[in-house]
């Protein structure tokens, strides 16, 4: 579930996480909501952290701005 | 002991045992880097194969993925390692799907440095020293060995046992019992043996226990009756 591409465009599977991270979220609220395997999640989250996509909360990842641009989504 | 042997001896790679943590890596895979650490809370059943487009690895491939839906209802995922690339795992598993009709949904470790297969010890080398056995390391969800299994490159494994032990371990867990050989979910389970003569006297009256003496008692289990 590698999420950014060499071109730095973003998976399908990317996208549907970022679109779920419009508000903090948890990676087994994500595992469940998007019927993904939680290491997938987990392993997804890290790349999108480090690439600016998402942060960390107490309460769940949540979507950057950066991040939110890329699905077109507002940020709750 | 020569040099050359004492040599080897003092630079080999202590090899994981039974009870260990299961040592943490991360690594290149067909679903992108991932780390052990990303499984926790999951079971995990990392197995090698000596090369990608062999006639008995792609048998077990598809073995593992037919059993890939039992696992997860045991909450246990899959992750394959072999000494290729990337390129070469993708492409193999593609074959898999199209020769075969069977898709490949567990990530494949690509080892080309042998750093995982040097932590796990899944290289024999008086066997081959370029390619992985056939190795299973069965791994808790939380992080520690439970088991470790070991074929030769000529030889299929079996992948109905590996469900089985995986099975028998839970259950061991859950209840606080052994198996006995051959054992599968619904038999009877061995209690473990008393440590005292009193609890030994206590054990072969305990109702619904059958003992063949006092240190080989077995029961069901609740949901078994």
């Amino acid at each position: 579930m590698a999420c950014v591409n060499p071109d730095g465009s973003l998976t399908s599977s990317a996208l549907d996480l970022l679109r779920l991270a419009s508000r903090p979220v948890s990676p087994e609220a994500i595992s469940a909501e998007l019927a993904t395997p939680l290491f997938k999640v987990r392993a997804s989250l890290r790349e999108m952290l480090a690439a600016g996509l998402v942060v960390e909360l107490q309460a769940g990842y949540q979507a950057t701005e950066e991040g939110a641009a890329k699905v077109g989504t507002v940020m709750a | 002991m020569d040099m050359n042997s004492f040599a080897e001896a003092t630079i080999a790679p202590r090899m994981p045992r039974i009870g260990d943590p299961a040592p943490q890596f991360e690594a290149p895979t067909t679903h992108g880097t991932l780390r052990l650490e990303d499984f926790k809370g999951s079971w995990l059943v990392l197995f090698s194969h000596p090369a990608d487009f062999t006639p008995v690895c792609t048998t077990e491939f598809i073995g593992f993925a037919k059993a890939q839906p039992a696992l997860r209802e045991l909450n246990t995922e899959l992750m394959g390692l072999s000494i290729d690339s990337v390129y070469s795992h993708i492409s193999w598993v593609r074959n898999v799907e199209e020769k075969m009709g069977i898709k490949i949904e567990f990530p494949v470790i690509a080892d080309l440095n042998k750093e995982v297969a040097s932590l796990y010890g899944m290289i024999m080398p008086g066997e081959s020293k370029t390619e992985t056995s056939r190795c299973v390391f069965v791994i808790d969800g939380e992080q520690t060995l439970r088991a470790m299994i070991y074929y030769p490159l000529t030889t299929g494994r079996n992948i109905d046992e590996i469900v089985r032990l995986i099975k028998a371990l839970q259950t061991s867990d859950e209840h606080g019992v052994a198996t006995p050989a051959n054992w599968q979910p619904g038999e009877r389970v061995i209690i473990p043996p008393p440590q005292t003569q009193e609890a030994a006297e206590e054990r072969v009256q305990a109702e619904g226990v059958e003992c063949k003496d006092w240190y080989f008692c077995t029961k069901e289990l609740p949901e078994a009756k």
